[in-house]
């Protein structure tokens, strides 16, 4: 038992490692298409002109192996880790944090670390509570699947929370979507992706929010009364004219994702969590016998 | 909207001749700079080590590797949002001659009076395409204040920098402001119809 758990650790290591590398080097398909098409619809000078400065960017990067953008951001993991998958979560987080010290030492990457009042550099892309992992627990299974998602400070810095009331409905969740876009104006990096929180606390809708930007680009959420208003969002944010790189034109954002919680009836709060166009993501699955497969798109 | 190619150095003159919405490409030496280097210079009062007059700054922390002493090796180079810099606009220019500051996602209004008073512009590059924009410097050819790394003085020596777009002109117009002013309007529109 206890050479299976530690065969494991290293192979979650392992994984980590490469995963935070490939996800700040080469940006998944479904993204590409996603800054494809909207190089296709925008028309203002400015605009096709950041669209195809991106373009350009993307094939350089692939070319010469380097990062999409420089910012490493910080290490941010989704774990959905299987009931019956033979590694806990303490010796999971253990090889994540590993993981990510070594990627950011080996490659080598900016670290950008710090203890958040003295500013002093904690370690390699790792500190108290860093990286972040999202966790979620899944019945009758026994393997893990682990989604690395750097997170820049450029588009961290744009998210914006707001207890709605009850009173103000779904009106004032878009009204508040509307405000936080257009007040972040070319900061973030747009067109990204808008993830957005709804229901659950205040804690918990940022949560979900943060979820949000980690699916693949133009999935809908299983529930139609949400994936409507994700529709009606994306049109919404795109008549707002701030444009690719807050320049002014027609693609203000690539999507809008929103995860939703039940909530208090007393309570409707709303999340933004803004994804820049670097919207990276970078995903494994792991078998209980530590085999790894490698997925560009989940 | 019209196209220039400019090599910084630049005289007042050359700057001027600029509009919002022009497409700008960068030939020359660039200054980069971030924060904490301003903070030195103008919170703390220490004169800084390199010649600003005529200028391009560029809002950066690069990734870089040590080759030895002050000479360093590009890994990746990219621009870090401008707007919480925006207080150094106005003694940059006044004191040291800077023409021009370059970064991403824009300044706010308060830039657009200086700008046009002192004769500088604001470029705004395309945010987070650091691996082109890494092609673009030839060489990081002298770093003043190394142990601010990576917010130190860097002098790059560039070719075929951009595109940038001039996102302040020095005639009082900018783009960042015009695009506000132009959503809060559709917004208006947009809140009728929730
Ligand atoms: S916001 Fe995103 S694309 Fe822009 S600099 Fe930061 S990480 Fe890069």
């Amino acid at each position: 038992m206890t050479t299976v758990e530690t065969d494991l650790q290293g192979v979650v290591e392992d994984a980590a490692a490469h995963l935070y590398v490939w996800a700040l080097k080469d940006i998944p398909q479904d993204l590409r298409d996603a800054l494809a098409a909207a190089r296709l619809r925008e028309t203002s000078v400015t605009g096709i002109r950041v669209l195809e400065t991106i373009h350009r960017n993307v094939n350089i990067a692939d070319r010469d192996g380097n990062l999409v953008c420089q910012d490493t951001g910080i290490a941010v993991y989704t774990c959905r880790v299987g009931e019956h998958f033979p590694l806990h979560p303490t010796r999971i987080y253990a090889a994540l944090k590993t993981g990510t010290e070594r990627a950011t030492l080996e490659h080598p990457l900016r670290s950008n670390a710090v203890h958040t009042i003295t500013r002093e550099n904690t370690g390699p892309n790792t500190g108290y509570r860093l990286p972040i992992v999202h966790w979620e627990f899944v019945p009758d299974w026994d393997g893990l699947d682990v989604k690395c998602v750097p997170k820049g400070s450029g588009s961290e810095n744009m998210s914006f929370l707001k207890m709605c009331v009850p009173a103000d409905g779904v009106k004032g969740i878009k009204r508040f979507v509307l405000d936080s876009i257009v007040g972040a104006g070319g900061k973030p990096c747009p067109p990204g992706i808008v993830g957005v929180g709804i229901g659950g606390s205040a804690d918990y809708a940022m949560y979900l929010a943060k979820e949000a930007i980690t699916r693949p680009i133009g999935t809908r959420n299983a529930d139609p009364i949400v994936a409507q208003l994700e529709d009606e969002l994306l049109e919404l944010l795109n008549q707002t004219g701030i444009g690719p790189m807050g320049l002014g034109g027609d693609v203000t954002v690539l999507q809008c994702h929103i995860e939703h919680a039940d909530t208090h009836m007393t309570l409707n709060p709303v999340a933004v969590n803004y994804q820049c166009w670097a919207a990276r993501r970078a995903s494994a699955h792991v078998s209980a016998g530590g085999d790894v497969d490698f997925d560009r798109e989940a | 909207m019209a196209a220039h190619r400019l090599t910084f150095p630049v005289d007042e003159a050359a700057i001027r001749t600029l509009r919002a919405g022009d497409e700008v490409t960068v030939d020359g030496h660039i200054i980069g700079i971030r924060d904490r280097t301003q903070i030195r210079i103008f919170d703390q009062g220490i004169e800084p080590p390199m010649d600003l007059r005529g200028a391009l700054l560029l809002h950066t922390a690069p990734n870089v590797r040590k080759l030895g002493p002050g000479r360093y090796e590009k890994l990746c180079i990219g621009t870090t949002t401008s707007a919480r810099m925006v207080r150094f606009t106005e003694p940059l220019g006044a004191q040291y001659g800077v023409r021009a500051i370059c970064g991403k996602g824009g300044l706010p209004d308060e830039a657009i009076e200086p700008m046009q008073r002192l004769g500088m512009v604001y470029f705004a590059i395309v945010g987070g395409a650091a691996a082109l924009e890494t092609t673009q410097i030839e060489e990081i050819e002298e770093v003043a204040w190394e142990e601010l790394m990576p917010e130190c003085l860097w002098r790059f020596r560039v070719k075929d920098f951009g595109p940038l777009t001039v996102g302040i002109d020095a005639h009082g117009n900018s783009l960042f402001h015009d695009v506000q002013e132009e959503a809060k309007r559709r917004l208006e529109d947009l809140y009728a119809r929730l």
